[in-house]
């Protein structure tokens, strides 16, 4: 648990990764030919975003601040607020975990974050996302395309359908290093390499060639770790990196996510339903609900002193060492509400034994709790309330 | 977490395995029909009697032979008519003009293969970008695009071949290739709606992977989605769609020239050496034996090899035969 303090930043400069800008270069790599140079830079926001692309070093106070982010689908029976007033933020190099069940905005969240949200029928409807100074909901599409990949690695959930089946892995690593690093060819095939062994497959570079078809979904799912870090990105998205592999495998890359965002100082973000992993991996943890951030604050202090019934409920339902033989998991009765025109009300209230009349009319703002940093959205744990 | 990957690379590093790739998996299983591959073999002696078969053969498709005619008719004791096959130096005979009709055929053999190749890069030019376009951004370009395609698909495909060869047969483009190009870039214009709605059908299905999503994480762009993600896996019932649309382009060519549009004399195209034909179906049926065999042979082997690509590029057949 816990993993103290993270080197910050400064760790980046002595990656062995690091690609030499000026011999590898391909001024005209033809098949790679709209360099990121080559793309329109027309807005504000887009200038800021050239000079931020030039370096790897920090340009403003947090790696990134969401404020305020509300992400919306059209369907048919009416607007599904899939995020809704959701805000934090997030140091250099910091790992921060979104715990929560299926369905209350942890993977919309993230593919906000990267723009990634299906439009038609979602829409980001309002906020701020200000990635190391930039407002990235201010750029227009193509300045976006140069973030992505460059600056920030998305590892998806099922490493058997994210990877393409008609291409080499290779290129699919060497993809993003052409496209953001001007690489050539051969210079991109060689950083493949050592990215594919730095991800722990064996004789990285003759496996370049192959097929994602003749990797186990362990080894693709390494593959997907390779192209999300291929250009060094300040921030990994693991949206729940592990939920398509078996046990044994998760440890694994879990460890290689944790090793290699230390290695190289990036930060993570790492969506789970899985407390016990992100009590492993991370330095704080948003808590989501009905698309909320309903407690947000340092691992020790979540598992500690949850503030929020919501959070205990997850708690209890991690499967203990010391639990009786037969005894029943616990489990959050009930299911998450439906996130079409939601009320005032707490949204966990239908479900929270604790729950009042006052949880019922008005729903709680997040509120501190007595660690620096800890927040949770619940009357009865306000200073002053029922719940001790 | 490195140590543990280096112990494990040691033992591994010994053996090599060769990368078996997709489409060698396929081809291997096209091997294992036997139709497919006399289909292949037929179609590779096609195109290759229409490339070389001209240069090697000893008489000129437009020569006429009328000594030899002269020859033929005394030794007989008749009057003037078409040498049958077999007889003399001509191997299929000639016709009433005295032209070698083996040398006709393999023109014939240009002709249909040119137009095998022609029409289907108008297919592939034509009828991949306008799916690929109208799946990629969906709604109102979608609806328009198909609306289109749907237009072109309920009109009758002879009647737009014959008008557009007839109202351009005067002008620069009509002459083209002796009266060939209108009809090849006709049938062309026809033909792409097939392989709009293939592709559009499978890039509808491919769009929503998560493949693709992951290639926008990292940034591609909308193009190269297009052209390196998503067209690639629609590749296989593309080639397919590819191979079995020749027949059919091969069999209008041939249908336009025995009703007299296209190829005009001197050249034989196997659909016109039919029509001249006909006039000594009684007394010389070689005269369209020949040419009416020859577009079977091609239309059955294409259809076989594409029949047998099917099969060997269905990944759900995969492993199974």
């Amino acid at each position: 648990m816990g993993c103290g303090t993270r080197s910050i930043r400064s760790s980046r400069g002595s990656s062995n990764l690091t690609v030499k800008d000026d011999q590898s270069r391909a001024p005209g790599d033809p098949e790679f030919a709209e360099l990121p140079e080559d793309v329109q830079i027309s807005t504000e926001e887009g200038r800021k975003l050239a000079t931020l692309l030039r370096d790897d070093r920090p340009h403003a106070r947090k790696l990134l601040e969401v404020r305020n982010l509300s992400t919306q689908f059209n369907t048919r029976e009416g607007v599904v607020h899939a995020v809704d007033d959701v805000s934090f933020e997030l140091d250099y190099g910091e790992t921060l975990g979104i715990v929560g069940e299926s369905g209350c905005g942890k993977s919309v969240t993230a593919l906000s974050l990267t723009r990634l949200v299906p439009n038609p029928p979602g829409k980001i409807a309002s906020g701020e996302i200000i990635f190391d100074g930039v407002d990235l909901l201010k750029l227009t599409s193509n300045e976006m395309r140069l973030l992505r990949g460059k600056k920030i690695g998305f590892i998806f959930q099922d490493p058997m359908t994210s990877l393409n089946p008609t291409l080499p892995i290779g290129y699919q690593i060497a993809e993003s290093a052409r496209l953001h690093m001007g690489l050539s060819r051969s210079a991109a095939d060689d950083r493949a390499a050592e990215l594919l062994s730095k991800v722990g497959i064996p004789r990285a570079k003759d496996r370049l060639s192959d097929y994602p078809h003749q990797f186990s979904g362990g080894m693709r799912q390494r593959v997907m770790i390779a192209i999300a870090l291929a250009c060094d990105p300040m921030l990994l998205l693991a949206d729940e990196p592990t939920t398509a592999l078996d046990v044994t495998i998760q440890a694994q890359i879990l460890d290689l996510i944790r090793s290699l965002s230390e290695e190289f100082g990036t930060a993570v973000i790492l969506i789970t339903h899985d407390l016990g992993i992100a009590a492993g991996m991370c330095n704080r943890i948003n808590v989501m609900y009905a698309g909320r951030i309903v407690e947000t604050g340092k691992v020790d202090d979540i598992f500690e002193s949850p503030q929020m019934p919501y959070a205990w409920g997850l708690l209890d339902s991690l499967p203990r060492l010391d639990e009786v033989k037969g005894a029943r998991l616990r489990t959050i009765e009930g299911l998450p509400p439906d996130l079409i025109e939601p009320g005032p009300e707490c949204r966990f209230s239908p479900r929270c034994q604790y729950a009042r009349d006052v949880c019922r009319e008005q729903g709680p703002e997040l509120s501190a709790r007595a660690e620096e940093g800890h927040l949770a959205r619940c009357f009865g744990t306000e200073p002053g309330g029922w719940i001790q | 977490m490195a140590n543990r990957t280096q112990t494990l690379e040691a033992p591994a590093a010994a053996t090599t395995r060769k990368s078996a790739s997709l489409w060698g998996d396929a081809f291997r299983r096209l091997l294992k029909n036997r139709l497919a591959v006399l289909g292949g073999i037929i179609v590779g002696f096609l195109l290759l009697v229409a490339i070389f078969g001209p240069m090697i053969t000893p008489f000129d498709y437009r020569a006429q032979d009328l000594a030899g005619l002269a020859q033929f008719a005394a030794d007989r004791h008749t009057t003037s008519q078409p040498i049958p096959p077999f007889v003399t130096g001509h191997f299929l005979g000639t016709d009433n003009l005295g032209r070698d009709l083996l040398s006709r055929l393999m023109d014939g053999a240009r002709i249909s293969m040119t137009v095998a190749l022609v029409v289907q890069v108008v297919v592939i030019f034509i009828g991949v970008p306008v799916g690929a376009a109208a799946a990629w951004f969906g709604g109102r370009v979608d609806t328009l695009l198909m609306r289109f395609t749907d237009i072109i698909y309920a009109f009758p495909d002879l009647l737009f071949i014959i008008l557009l060869s007839v109202a351009l047969r005067e002008t620069f483009v009509g002459r083209a290739l002796d009266g060939l190009f209108v009809v090849f870039f006709a049938i062309g214009l026809t033909a792409w709606v097939g392989m709009a709605r293939l592709v559009r059908g499978q890039l509808l299905s491919l769009k929503e992977t998560e493949f693709v999503e992951a290639a926008q994480a990292i940034g591609v762009s909308d193009f190269k989605i297009i052209t390196r993600h998503l067209l690639p896996n629609a590749s296989g019932p593309m080639i397919v769609a590819i191979t079995l649309g020749i027949p059919g382009a091969i069999l209008a060519e041939a249908t336009l020239a025995f009703i007299g549009i296209g190829a005009q004399e001197p050249r034989a195209s196997w659909g016109s050496l039919v029509a001249q034909g006909q006039a000594y179906l009684r007394s010389e049926p070689h005269l369209v034996i020949f040419p009416a065999l020859a577009v079977a042979i091609a239309l059955i082997s294409f259809t076989f090899l594409g029949d047998g690509l099917r099969d060997a590029l269905d990944p759900k057949l995969k492993g199974k035969q």
